[in-house]
């Protein structure tokens, strides 16, 4: 029993942690696409910057979360939303507008991304540095232990503060853009755009308030993912490296331009790698008498090493494509 | 009296081909007006001008006296400009009751802040557009499939729905562009009878591109003959018929019949 704890502890818990923040940030990917046709590089760091000002916020109004029994860092994230939403409207403003009103090609505004992705991280690590910082400034995570009612269980049921924060934040974000595309004119005017740019014009939805739009939904979920991220762990200037291939993964496999399947797709990335990385040895000790040697002496039995995590979204990337290039949802249209 | 389209000497090139040559029209308030012309001829390039699809190289374009040229698409709307769509154009995953309940202007909803502050007036509003959907789809004679996705209506059927798009809000002129190209002969005289309808009830004033010659001379007064780029001849489909240099533009050169 104390396996199946630890395999809750390090599979479910974890994995969805990580299927969250995949699905949060890949949700925005998969926005940005349905509505101007790029893959929007940039998106991590925007993630990251999220991130950052949150930490900025925490350090300028330490003990502010206390009034409302509130990490400080999450009473600060909707003013962080307010900023990044702020960033992402400024950037496509800046860089993305002049293009599109060239009727560039899609890889241009790729590339473009790319750079905003370059320019961003530099930015941030001028400001923040290069090492790690916690968003727990003034408080203290808080863990919760579950003991389970078993007389032979042992080992607690492990969660803390900020993974069942970043649970409930997740199913409000998921809840709310649901209601916002199906329910809103502005959203439903949204998937009108992804659907038929030139007759959403003649039907007179006014193209560059949906752009805008986007835009603002954009960053504020990508501030709320990478909040979500450096709550769990730490802040990193660099975190937007190890976050883009697996919501790339993520927004592809769901089928790219499809919110409901950058959801599915980030959770199915996130138990992806938590199941790679998980030592299966663990399952298999309580019936180490009835194994043959060779297996019950197998020291770590994971599928790959923690150390090659990132390998896992590709592979999963490339089997979806082989399998099902237009993802498990037919993406495009949102 | 102000005409409710002019077109004032507009050109318009694509690379080194002058497709819109110095064109001046203009369509009469009230009017059925029909344009035609040889393929190649620019009807099409001229709708999406005037539409605001497409930028003018030069000229200017007045809507009831207002000046229009390059704005775009959606603001022209919102002047009461309606467009359809040569190639039938729908929301593809939206049902046929949606992609017209996604037409008529300033609704409530619309707004970042209305949407949320005032759902009550946001769902009398959305009562109010989906009885006038219903009634238009009864209209059109899309009843049936009003649930189905449109994009999985046949090419007829998006042709009735852009015209039904038509009549989700009061426009001031429409463009038509080929709408009965695909349509089947019985909904062809349902098609004419409704743009008749709605130009003597409702108003409307319609420009018409056509290759179906019946359906031009059934519907359009006066017709508008257009070839390499600009005016050729205007009058009634009589006139347009006996006119030796229509038939040419049309049928190339008469052979003479003594060599």
């Amino acid at each position: 029993m104390n396996e199946l704890v630890f395999f809750i502890n390090n599979v479910i818990v974890a994995g969805s942690v990580t299927g969250s923040i995949y699905a949060i940030g890949a949700v925005g990917v998969t926005l940005v696409f349905s509505i101007m046709r790029f893959a929007h590089f940039a998106h991590a760091d925007m993630m990251t910057f999220g991130a950052f000002m949150v930490l900025l916020l925490t350090l300028a109004f330490p003990g502010a979360g206390a009034f409302l029994g509130l990490p400080t860092a999450v009473v600060m994230l909707p003013l962080a939303m307010v900023l990044t939403a702020g960033l992402a409207v400024g950037i496509d403003k800046v860089f993305y507008k002049p293009l599109r009103a060239h009727g560039v090609k899609p890889i241009v505004m790729v590339i473009a991304s790319l750079g905003v992705t370059l320019m961003l991280q530099g930015l941030i690590r001028v400001f923040a540095g290069t090492s790690g910082e916690n968003l727990y400034v003034d408080d203290r995570k808080e863990i919760f232990r579950l003991a389970l009612p078993f007389e032979s269980v042992r080992a607690p049921i492990v969660v803390t503060e900020p993974q069942i924060i970043l649970f409930v934040l997740t199913i409000i974000c998921i809840v709310g853009l649901h209601l916002f595309l199906s329910r809103s004119r502005l959203g439903k005017a949204m998937r009108a755009m992804s659907d038929n740019p030139d007759l959403a014009r003649a039907s007179g939805i006014n193209n560059n308030l949906i752009v805008a739009v986007t835009w603002v939904i954009v960053g504020g979920l990508a501030a709320i993912a990478g909040t979500l991220l450096s709550l769990d762990v730490t802040f990193k200037p660099d975190l937007s490296f190890f976050l883009l291939l697996p919501i790339f993964a993520a927004a592809i496999v769901g089928g790219v331009g499809h919110p409901y399947g950058a959801i599915a797709g980030g959770f199915l990335v996130g138990f992806a790698e938590t199941l790679a990385v998980f030592n299966w040895g663990v399952l298999l000790r309580p019936f180490r008498d009835s194994l043959p040697e060779w297996l019950a002496n197998a020291g770590n039995l994971a599928f790959v090493g923690s150390e090659y995590k990132i390998v896992v979204p590709f592979f999963i990337l490339v089997a979806i494509l082989v399998w099902r290039p237009t993802g498990i949802f037919k993406g495009k249209v949102i | 009296m102000v005409p409710m389209i002019d077109v004032q000497h507009v050109n318009k090139a694509f690379g080194g081909l002058q497709v819109i040559n110095d064109c001046s029209l203009s369509v009469r308030a009230g009017s059925i007006t029909g344009l035609i012309g040889p393929n190649g001829a620019g009807k099409s390039t001229l709708f999406n001008i005037i539409a605001g699809a497409l930028p003018l190289d030069s000229g200017r374009v007045l809507l009831n006296g207002e000046e229009i040229t390059n704005r775009p698409a959606n603001e022209l709307f919102h002047k009461g400009l309606l467009r359809t769509f040569q190639i039938a154009h729908e929301f593809s995953h939206m049902t046929a009751l949606e992609n017209l309940m996604m037409v008529p202007p300033a609704q409530a909803g619309e707004g970042l802040f209305s949407a949320w502050l005032k759902p009550g007036l946001v769902r009398s509003q959305e009562a109010e557009v989906r009885r006038r959907a219903l009634e238009v789809i009864d209209f059109i004679g899309l009843h049936h499939v009003r649930n189905e996705l449109a994009g999985n209506l046949s090419g007829g059927q998006k042709k009735l729905l852009e015209l039904g798009r038509t009549m989700m809000t009061d426009a001031r002129v429409v463009l038509l562009d080929e709408i009965a190209a695909g349509v089947n002969r019985t909904l062809l005289g349902d098609l004419v009878e409704n743009i008749e309808r709605l130009n003597r009830e409702m108003g409307y004033t319609f420009l018409v591109i056509e290759h179906d010659m019946e359906m031009i001379a059934r519907l359009c007064d006066p017709v508008i003959v257009l070839a390499q780029g600009s005016v050729m001849v205007e009058g009634s489909i009589e006139e347009i018929q006996n006119n030796p240099e229509v038939i040419e533009a049309y049928f190339g050169a008469p052979q003479d019949a003594t060599t």
